[in-house]
C-alpha cells in the first residue's frame, strides 16, 4: 500500500555548518490493511518520516508510493488530489476553533467541492461512528481532549481515505482516553480495512494496536518487523530500552540485590527463560525438575499478550550443580524457548 | 450653555467625522485586508513564501506608517487633488485618511493571521486544500476575532487622525474644537468636542469588543 524507497531528507545548516540529515536511507513497505507503528524518541525523525508519506515534507531524494501512485512524481495539483485519499490526525487535533463539530468534519468535503446535501449524508454517519452525534453543533472549545480527537478522526475519514496517518494522536490524552481512542482506531482498521501509519513515543501504543513496527533513531530505521518479533527478540539497545519496561524483563529490586555477575561461594545461577508464541504453554519447568531432578526456585515471572499471542519471561534460581544447570538450559533451548544466565544468586542473609 | 448654532456645528462636525472615518475605514480595509493577508502568507516558512514580495510590500507599508500623519496630509496633496478633484474639504480629507488607514490595517490583519496556529494550515494542506482555500476557509475565519479587534483599533486611530485634517479644510469635530474652542477662546466648545469624541470612541470600542467576543469561539464555557 505504501512504499518508501531510499528516502533521504537533508536540511542545509544555517550559517554554513554541516548539513543536517533528518532522514537517511529509509526503506519501508507497509501492506494494505496494516496498522504500522513508528516509534522513536523526540528528534528521531519519525514526525518528518510520517509527513513524507503525504509529502507535507518532500524528501531530498527517494520515492514515495501510496496505493500505486508515485507521490514524489506528482504535480502540485495532482498531489492535492492524491491527498484526498490520505487522512491525517494530529497530537493537538488541529480543529478549526471557528467551526462546529459538524462543520469541522465537513471541511475536507467542502474543499473537495461536494454539495451541501451530499456533505450532510457523509458527515452524519461519521459522527455516529465516533460517538459524537449529540455534539454536532458544539465548538471544539466545548469538548474534552478525547472528544476533540474523535472529531479529528471523523474529519480524517470524511473523504473516505485508504490510508490514515496518525501523528502522536494519543500523546496529549490521559491513559484512559488513550485506550478508547486506540480501540476506535483498531475498530476502524478492522471495519473499513483502512491502512494506518502511526508515530508514537509510547511503546504501549505499539503493543496495543500495531501489527508491525519500525524503530527509529537519528533519522534511520534501526529495526523493523512484526510487533511480536520485535518484542520477543529486540536486537538494538534502543529497541530493548523501549520494550523492556512493558514486558518487564527486569527483576524486583529486592532480588536484584542478591544478584552478582560472578559466581561466589554457595551461589546458584539465575536464569531467565523467555516464552514466545505458541510454546509459551510448554511445561518446561516441571520437565526440568522431573527429568533432571533439578529444583527451580521461581523468583519472578510475567506472561503478557502481544498481538493476541502469549509472551512472557520467567526468572528462576537453579538449585543444582553446573552440569545439571547446563543440561537444563539445553532442555529449554530444545523446546525453542529463550534462556540466558542473568547472574548468580548469593545465599540470602538470614 | 451652548448656543443652538454651536449645537448645530457639533452635529455637523460629528457627521463629518463619522463620514470621514467610515469611508476611509471601509476603503482602507478593502485595500489593507488583502495586503495584510499577503504579508502574512508570504513570510518565511509560510504558505506562499515569497521574500521579494514580502520585503517590497513591507517597505511600502512601513514608509507610510513612519510618516507623521500631518506631514502625510500635506505631502500627498497632488495625489489628493487627482483622486478627489480638490485638496480642500471633508471629501478631500478622506484621501490622506485612507492612505494612512490602509497600511495600518494591513499590519493589524497581518498580525491576526500570523496568530493562527500553523497546525491548522498543515491539517488543511493534508486535506488537499489549495493556498486560496486555506486563506478563505482557514486563515480568515480563524483570524476573525483578531481582525475585528484590529479594525476597532484602526477605527479609534482614524477618529484621532480625523481631528488633524482640519489643516486641509476637512471638517469634523477636531476642526471644530481647534477653530472655535482654541482660536476663538470658547472653552465650552472645546469641552463639548472632547466629550463627544470620548463617547464616540467608547461606543466604537465597546461595539468592536462585543463583535470580537461574538466571533471568538475559542474560550467557550460548556
Amino acid at each position: 500500500m505504501i512504499t518508501l524507497t531510499n528516502i533521504r531528507k537533508t536540511y542545509a545548516a544555517r550559517g554554513g555548518g554541516a548539513p543536517v540529515h533528518a532522514l537517511a536511507d529509509i526503506d519501508l513497505s507497509i501492506g494494505r490493511g496494516e496498522v504500522f507503528g513508528i516509534i522513536g524518541r523526540s528528534g528521531a525523525g519519525k514526525s518528518t518520516l510520517l509527513r513524507t508519506v503525504n509529502l507535507l515534507e518532500s524528501p531530498t531524494s527517494g520515492s514515495v508510493t501510496v496505493d500505486g501512485v508515485e507521490m514524489t512524481a506528482l504535480s502540485a495539483a495532482e498531489l492535492r488530489k492524491a491527498r484526498h485519499s490520505i487522512g491525517m490526525i494530529f497530537q493537538h487535533f488541529n480543529l478549526l476553533s471557528s467551526r462546529t463539530v459538524f462543520d469541522n468534519v465537513a471541511l475536507p468535503l467542502e474543499l473537495a467541492g461536494m454539495a451541501r446535501a451530499e456533505i450532510r449524508k457523509t458527515v452524519e454517519p461519521l459522527l455516529d461512528l465516533v460517538g459524537l452525534a449529540d455534539k454536532r453543533d458544539r465548538y471544539p472549545a466545548e469538548l474534552s481532549g478525547g472528544q476533540k480527537q474523535r472529531v479529528g478522526i471523523a474529519r480524517a475519514l470524511a473523504s473516505k481515505p485508504k490510508v490514515l496517518l496518525s501523528d502522536e494522536a494519543t500523546s496529549a490524552l490521559d491513559p484512559e482516553t488513550t485506550t478508547q481512542i486506540l480501540h476506535l482506531l483498531a475498530d476502524i482498521n478492522r471495519r473499513l480495512g483502512l491502512t494506518i501509519v502511526l508515530i508514537t513515543h509510547e511503546i504501549a501504543v505499539i503493543k496495543e494496536i500495531c501489527h508491525k513496527v519500525a524503530v527509529m533513531e537519528g533519522g534511520r530505521v534501526i529495526e523493523q518487523g512484526p510487533v511480536f518479533d520485535i518484542f520477543a527478540h529486540p536486537q538494538h539497545p534502543t529497541t530493548r530500552s523501549f520494550v523492556d519496561p512493558v514486558i518487564n524483563r527486569g527483576i524486583p529490586d529486592s532480588l536484584r540485590g542478591r544478584l552478582s555477575p560472578q559466581p561466589g561461594l554457595g551461589s546458584n545461577p539465575v536464569l531467565r527463560i523467555t516464552f514466545t508464541g505458541e510454546k509459551a504453554t510448554t511445561p518446561v519447568i516441571s520437565a526440568i525438575s522431573r527429568q533432571l531432578n533439578l529444583d527451580l526456585n521461581i523468583w519472578h515471572g510475567q506472561i503478557d499478550e502481544i498481538q493476541g499471542a502469549p509472551f512472557g519471561t520467567l526468572v528462576v534460581e537453579a538449585l543444582g550443580d553446573q552440569a545439571k544447570v547446563e543440561a537444563a538450559m539445553a532442555l529449554v533451548k530444545e523446546n525453542n524457548l529463550g534462556v540466558e544466565v542473568l547472574g548468580h544468586a548469593l545465599p540470602a542473609n538470614h | 450653555m451652548l448656543s443652538p448654532q454651536i449645537i448645530d456645528l457639533l452635529i455637523k462636525g460629528l457627521i463629518d467625522t463619522l463620514q470621514m472615518v467610515a469611508v476611509s475605514g471601509a476603503i482602507g480595509t478593502l485595500i489593507g485586508l488583502p495586503i495584510g493577508v499577503m504579508l502574512a502568507v508570504t513570510g518565511r516558512g509560510e504558505l506562499l513564501q515569497n521574500f521579494a514580495f514580502n520585503k517590497v510590500m513591507g517597505a511600502v507599508v512601513n514608509m507610510t506608517r513612519s510618516t507623521p500623519f500631518i506631514i502625510l496630509v500635506v505631502a500627498i496633496i497632488p495625489f489628493t487633488r487627482l483622486i478627489a478633484g480638490t485638496s480642500i474639504g471633508t471629501n478631500a480629507a478622506i484621501v490622506p485618511l485612507t492612505v494612512a488607514a490602509a497600511p495600518f490595517i494591513a499590519r493589524v490583519v497581518e498580525n491576526a493571521v500570523r496568530e493562527v496556529d500553523r497546525g491548522l494550515v498543515e491539517a488543511a494542506q493534508a486535506m488537499g486544500a489549495t493556498p486560496f482555500q486555506i486563506i478563505r476557509k482557514v486563515l480568515l475565519p480563524e483570524a476573525l476575532p483578531g481582525i475585528v479587534a484590529g479594525l476597532t483599533l484602526s477605527a479609534v486611530s482614524l477618529i484621532g487622525y480625523s481631528a488633524m485634517v482640519g489643516a486641509v479644510g476637512g471638517g469634523g469635530l477636531g476642526d471644530l474644537g481647534i477653530r472655535y474652542g482654541y482660536q476663538r477662546f470658547l472653552p465650552e466648545v472645546m469641552l463639548a468636542v472632547v466629550i463627544v469624541l470620548i463617547v464616540l470612541v467608547q461606543i466604537v470600542q465597546s461595539t468592536g469588543d462585543l463583535i470580537a467576543r461574538r466571533v471568538n469561539k475559542r474560550n467557550l464555557k460548556s
